[in-house]
C-alpha cells in the first residue's frame, strides 16, 4: 500500500522502494532506541527499589535526548597507534549490522520494508556484520582488553547463530516459507493460529507441536539474548571484568552508534521472534475496525500489536539483565555446544517426523 | 615445526573497576589461564604508625578508624582494648555491652557491603542495591548515637564518646526485625542462583592448613572449615555472655574453601550477629559510660597485644609504651594485608574472569591492606 | 596449655645459648628474647615438636628500640654504643591453644635476622613490610624487597626514629 503510495508521489519505482526501505529507520527505530535507553533506565530503577532519571522533563522522558546532545558534543577521541580506518569504519559496520535487519521485518499488513521471499535467511546472514565490526573494532583500538572482549564477543555470536538457524530450519518445515510477511498472515483469526501454539492447522499434530514449540521458543530467545550481548551473557561488555570490552576507547558520537545499534539489535530480535512465533501484527482476537466498519483502523491495529509483541520481550530482556548474574566465558559456549544446540537438533528431528507422518 | 606460544604479562592496574580500591595485579597468562599473580601494594599507604607515634594515645583513636574504613568500630574496639590493657582499668559493664552492640551492628554493614559488591563482580547488580538500602538503616542508627555515618571516633580509652540515644533500643529492635527476612530475600536472589553457583563454586579453594600457615583469619579461615573466632577463643567484653554460633565452611555445594564458602559464611554470620544484639538489647544494664575515663593516659613501660574478630578478620594492635603520654611503637596486625597474601596460590590454574570472583570472595580494603 | 616459663625452660634445655633470657617484669606478657640468628631453628622446633605444635604466627613486629646511648668512658672519651632494632613474633597454637612471643634484637648498623618465611608463609609479607620500614635484613627471604614504600624510595626507612623525609622525590617536592 504504502508502496505504491510512494510510487504515485515519486513516479520512480527506485525511489520509492528506497524510501519505503528508509521508513522503519527514522520513523521507528531511532524514536524507538531513544525510548528504550529510557525504558531501560527506569525499569531498572524501578526493580532495584530506587527511582531513576526525574530531573528532565515529567519524570525524566527527556533523559535520552539530554544524553544525546551530551555525546554529540563530546570530543572524538582516537588513541595514538590505531588503524585509523578500521577504527572510525568499526562502529559504522555494526551499525549497518544492526539496522539492514528491519528492512524484512512486518511492521503491520500494509507495510513491510522489502518483502522478500528470503526474509529469514537475509535477517540472518546480515546480522553476521555485526561480527565483522566488533572484530575491527576490538582489534583496532590497540588495547589488550578490547581485544580479548572483541575475540570473546565473536566467539559467542557465531557459535550462538546455530541454535537460531537450527530453530529457523524448524520453523520452515511447518510453514513452507522463510518469508516473515506471509508467516505473520498465516497466523490469522485468533491466538490459537499462532505458531507456539501449533500453527493454523487442524489436527492431532497441532497439540503435539505445542510443547515443542515451546522449547524451540526458550532456544530461540536465549541464543538471540547471546546474539545481542546482554546479561546474562555480556562478557564483552562485561564492566567489572574488561572495563568495557571491544567499545573501550570509543567516546562521543561513535560510541553513542554502538550504544543505539545494541537497542535496535534488540528490538529486532524481539520483532522477529513475535513475528514467528506470536503471530507478528495479527491481534489475539480479531480487530476493532472490523466490528466498527473502519477498514483503514486495521493497519494501525496491526501495527500497534506488533510494536506491543516487540516491546514485550524488550522487557523481558530487561527484566533479565538486572536479574541474573553473567556466565564465565567456558560455562558460556558450554550452554550453547552442550545444551541448545542438541535440544534445537532432537526438536528438529521431532518436528520433522511429525510433518511427515 | 611446532607453534610457538608465549606468556602475555597483563597489568590490572591501580584503576580497575573491580579490585576493590587501588590495587596492582601483574598477572602472568598463558592464553586464559594463569600462571603467576604478583601484587603490588602500597598506593594507599598513609604512614599510620609513624602518626601514632608524636600523638597522644586518645588522639590516636580517629586515625584508627581510617584504617578499615568500612568497619571502624571493630578498629576502635581493638586499640581501645589494648590500651585498657596496658593501663590495667576496668570498665562499666554498660559500655561493654554497648560496645558489641555496636561492634556487631558494624559487622553487618560492613557484610553487606562485601556481598553487595561481590555480586556487582559476578554481574548481578540488584543485590548490591538491596544491601546498600539496608545498610542505610544501620547507618542511620550509627549517626543517631555518635553523629558520624562512618568514621566514628565514639569507643574512648575507658568508655565511650556518648551514651546511648532513648530512642536507640527501640529502632535497633525494629532494625533485627526488619532485617531478618531480608537475608532470606538476599539468598533467595544470589546465594541459590544457579549462574552464581557456577561462578564459585570450586574456585578458588583454600585448604585448612594452607590458611593456617598464611596467617589467615576471620571468615576466610572459618569457610575452610577451621572453627577459629576470637570471640569464642579469647572472649573479650561480654562475649562469653550470649549464646551464639560460630559458622564454619562445610562445603555444602562444591569443596570446602571455595568462593561460595566464603560467601556463605558471610551471609550465616550475619544472622549470627542479629542473635548477639536481640540478647545485649535484653540485658543491657545502666549505668555512666564515661566513668572510667581516665584524665591522663601515661601507661607503665611495656607492650600488650589485644585483638578484636573483626568483619575480615583478627585485628591485633600490639602498642609498646615507654611511659610517656605518646605510644612507642603501635603495630596493627591487618587482616586483609595478611589476607591477600594468599592470592597467588588461590589464583593459580584458573581463568582470568575468575581473578575478580576470588578477590571478591577475599574480601579486602585496601586502607587496611596499606595502612 | 604451656605457659611461657615452661617453654623456657623447654627451650633452654633444647637451644642452649640461643635463648637468651626470659622477661616477665614488665606489663603486660612475659616473652623470651632469643638469638636472630636461630630464629628460624627454634621457629622450626616449636612449629613441629608434637607438645608445641605452633603452627599460626599471629604477629611480626618491628621496633626501632630507640637506645643509642653516648657513654663518657674512664678516659674521658665519648663512647657510641649504637642502638639495637628488635622484631617481635606473637605465636599461637591453633590445636593446643597456647601462646608465646618471642623477641630478637640486632645492631642498627647490620640488622640481620634469619627468616622465618621458610615456616610460616605469613611471614613473607611481615618481614618485607619490616625490611621496608626499618631495614631490617632477613636472610634466606626469596624476595627482600620493598612493600608499602615506592620501589625506588632511596632516602632510608621511614619508621626509625631518626628518619627524616628526603626533599624531592622523583623531581616532585616531599614536604607537603
Amino acid at each position: 500500500m504504502i508502496y505504491n503510495f510512494l510510487l504515485k508521489i515519486t513516479g520512480s519505482s527506485i525511489a520509492a522502494s528506497f524510501i519505503q526501505s528508509l521508513l522503519p529507520l527514522f520513523l521507528f527505530i531511532l524514536p524507538f532506541a531513544l525510548f528504550a535507553v529510557l525504558a531501560e533506565r527506569k525499569v531498572s530503577a524501578h526493580m532495584q527499589d530506587r527511582l531513576g532519571p526525574m530531573r528532565v522533563g515529567y519524570h525524566g522522558i527527556l533523559q535520552t535526548i539530554a544524553d544525546i546532545l551530551k555525546l554529540l558534543q563530546k570530543e572524538d577521541i582516537v588513541p595514538h597507534d590505531t588503524d585509523k580506518s578500521f577504527f572510525n569504519l568499526a562502529p559504522i559496520i555494526v551499525f549497518v549490522g544492526s539496522y539492514a535487519v528491519f528492512a524484512a521485518i512486518p511492521f503491520s499488513g500494509a507495510f513491510i520494508g522489502a518483502n522478500l521471499n528470503l526474509g529469514l535467511f537475509y535477517i540472518i546472514a546480515v546480522s553476521g556484520f555485526v561480527v565483522v565490526g566488533i572484530l575491527m573494532a576490538g582489534w583496532s583500538s590497540n588495547n589488550k582488553y578490547s581485544l580479548l572482549g572483541a575475540m570473546r564477543s565473536a566467539a559467542q555470536i557465531i557459535s550462538y547463530e546455530i541454535p537460531t538457524i537450527l530453530v529457523v530450519v524448524t520453523i520452515i518445515m511447518i510453514t513452507g516459507t522463510l518469508n516473515l510477511y506471509t508467516l505473520s498472515e498465516m497466523q490469522t483469526s485468533s491466538f490459537w493460529n499462532w505458531i507456539i501454539f501449533g500453527g493454523p492447522v487442524w489436527g492431532i499434530s497441532k497439540f503435539l507441536f505445542i510443547p515443542l514449540m515451546i522449547l524451540d521458543f526458550l532456544i530461540i530467545y536465549i541464543s538471540t539474548l547471546a546474539e545481542v550481548n546482554r546479561t546474562p551473557f555480556d562478557i564483552p561488555e562485561a564492566e567489572s571484568e574488561l572495563v568495557a570490552g571491544y567499545h573501550t576507547e570509543y567516546s562521543g558520537m561513535k560510541f553513542a552508534i554502538f550504544f543505539l545499534s545494541e537497542y535496535a539489535n534488540m528490538f529486532a530480535v524481539s520483532a522477529i521472534i513475535a513475528a514467528i512465533f506470536f503471530g507478528g501484527f495479527q491481534s489475539p482476537f480479531g480487530y476493532l475496525g472490523n466490528t466498527l466498519g473502519l477498514p483503514w483502523l486495521i493497519p494501525i491495529e496491526q501495527f500497534f500489536w506488533f510494536t506491543a509483541k516487540g516491546l514485550f520481550f524488550v522487557f523481558v530482556q530487561i527484566w533479565l539483565r538486572w536479574t541474573l548474574p553473567r556466565l564465565r566465558v567456558d560455562q558460556l559456549m558450554a550452554v550453547c555446544w552442550k545444551y541448545l544446540i542438541p535440544f534445537a537438533v532432537v526438536d528438529l528431528f521431532l518436528v520433522g517426523l511429525i510433518t511427515v507422518l | 615445526m611446532s607453534l610457538k606460544t608465549e606468556e602475555l604479562v597483563l597489568n590490572m592496574g591501580p584503576q580497575h573497576p573491580s579490585t576493590h580500591g587501588v590495587l596492582r595485579l601483574e598477572l602472568t597468562l598463558e592464553g586464559e589461564i594463569i600462571k603467576e599473580v604478583k601484587t603490588h601494594i602500597g598506593y594507599l599507604h598513609r604512614c599510620f604508625e609513624k602518626h601514632a607515634e608524636v600523638m597522644t594515645y586518645p588522639q590516636v583513636i580517629p586515625y584508627v578508624d581510617r584504617i578499615d574504613y568500612l568497619s571502624s568500630m571493630g578498629n576502635e574496639f581493638g586499640y581501645v582494648i589494648t590500651v585498657e590493657k596496658l593501663l590495667g582499668i576496668e570498665v562499666p559493664e554498660r559500655v561493654h555491652f554497648i560496645r558489641v552492640i555496636m561492634a556487631e551492628l558494624q559487622r553487618i554493614a560492613s557484610h553487606l557491603v562485601a556481598l553487595g559488591t561481590y555480586g556487582v563482580d559476578i554481574g548481578a547488580f540488584t543485590p548490591f542495591l538491596f544491601c546498600f538500602r539496608d545498610r542505610e538503616k544501620i547507618l542511620s542508627l550509627f549517626e543517631m548515637t555518635c553523629g558520624a555515618r562512618l568514621l566514628y571516633n565514639y569507643m574512648w580509652v575507658g568508655g565511650l564518646s556518648h551514651d546511648l540515644h532513648p530512642n536507640f533500643v527501640t529502632q535497633t529492635k525494629e532494625f533485627v526485625k526488619y532485617f531478618r527476612p531480608k537475608v532470606v530475600e538476599l539468598n533467595d536472589l544470589l546465594t541459590n542462583n544457579q549462574i552464581f553457583i557456577d561462578r564459585t563454586v570450586n574456585v578458588g579453594i583454600l585448604p585448612p592448613e594452607t590458611a593456617i600457615n598464611y596467617g589467615v583469619s576471620g571468615p576466610n579461615l572459618r569457610a575452610s572449615g577451621v572453627k577459629w573466632d576470637i570471640r569464642k577463643i579469647e572472649p573479650y567484653a561480654v562475649y562469653d555472655r550470649f549464646d551464639f554460633e560460630i559458622p564454619v565452611g562445610k562445603g555444602k555445594i562444591g569443596t570446602v574453601g571455595d568462593c561460595w564458602d566464603r560467601y556463605d559464611i558471610r551471609i550465616l554470620e550475619m544472622e549470627q550477629s542479629l542473635r548477639i544484639i536481640e540478647q545485649a538489647l535484653e540485658q543491657l544494664p545502666d549505668g555512666d559510660v564515661s566513668s572510667a575515663i581516665p584524665r591522663r593516659i601515661r601507661p607503665p613501660v611495656g607492650h600488650a597485644y589485644g585483638r578484636v574478630e573483626n568483619s575480615r578478620g583478627e585485628v591485633g594492635y600490639f602498642i609498646i609504651s615507654n611511659g610517656t603520654a605518646n605510644p612507642f611503637r603501635v603495630k596493627v596486625r591487618a587482616p586483609s594485608f595478611i589476607n591477600l597474601g594468599i592470592l597467588n596460590e588461590l589464583c593459580k590454574g584458573h581463568l582470568v574472569a575468575d581473578i575478580v570472583a576470588i578477590i571478591g570472595s577475599i574480601d579486602i580494603v585496601l586502607g587496611e591492606v596499606d595502612r | 596449655m604451656k605457659n611461657t616459663e615452661e617453654l623456657f625452660n623447654l627451650l633452654k634445655e633444647k637451644f642452649g645459648d640461643a635463648i637468651i633470657e626470659l622477661k616477665k617484669d614488665q606489663p603486660v606478657d612475659p616473652f623470651i628474647i632469643v638469638d636472630p640468628f636461630q630464629i628460624d631453628k627454634i621457629s622450626l622446633f616449636l612449629k613441629n615438636n608434637e607438645d608445641l605444635l605452633f603452627d599460626y604466627l599471629v604477629n611480626l613486629a618491628g621496633v626501632d628500640d630507640a637506645n643509642e646511648k653516648n657513654v663518657t668512658d674512664e678516659n674521658g672519651n665519648q663512647q657510641k654504643i649504637t642502638g639495637t632494632l628488635s622484631v617481635f613474633y606473637h605465636l599461637e597454637s591453633t590445636k593446643l591453644r597456647h601462646r608465646l612471643i618471642l623477641k630478637v634484637s640486632t645492631p642498627k648498623e647490620k640488622p640481620e635476622v634469619s627468616s622465618v618465611e621458610s615456616i610460616w608463609k605469613h611471614a613473607d609479607w611481615e618481614e618485607r613490610e619490616a625490611y621496608d620500614m626499618f631495614g631490617i635484613i632477613f636472610l634466606n627471604h626469596p624476595d627482600l624487597r620493598r612493600i608499602l614504600m615506592p620501589y625506588d624510595w632511596e632516602a632510608g626507612y621511614p619508621l626509625r626514629k631518626d628518619y627524616k623525609n628526603p626533599e624531592f622525590y622523583q623531581g616532585m617536592k616531599v614536604p607537603y
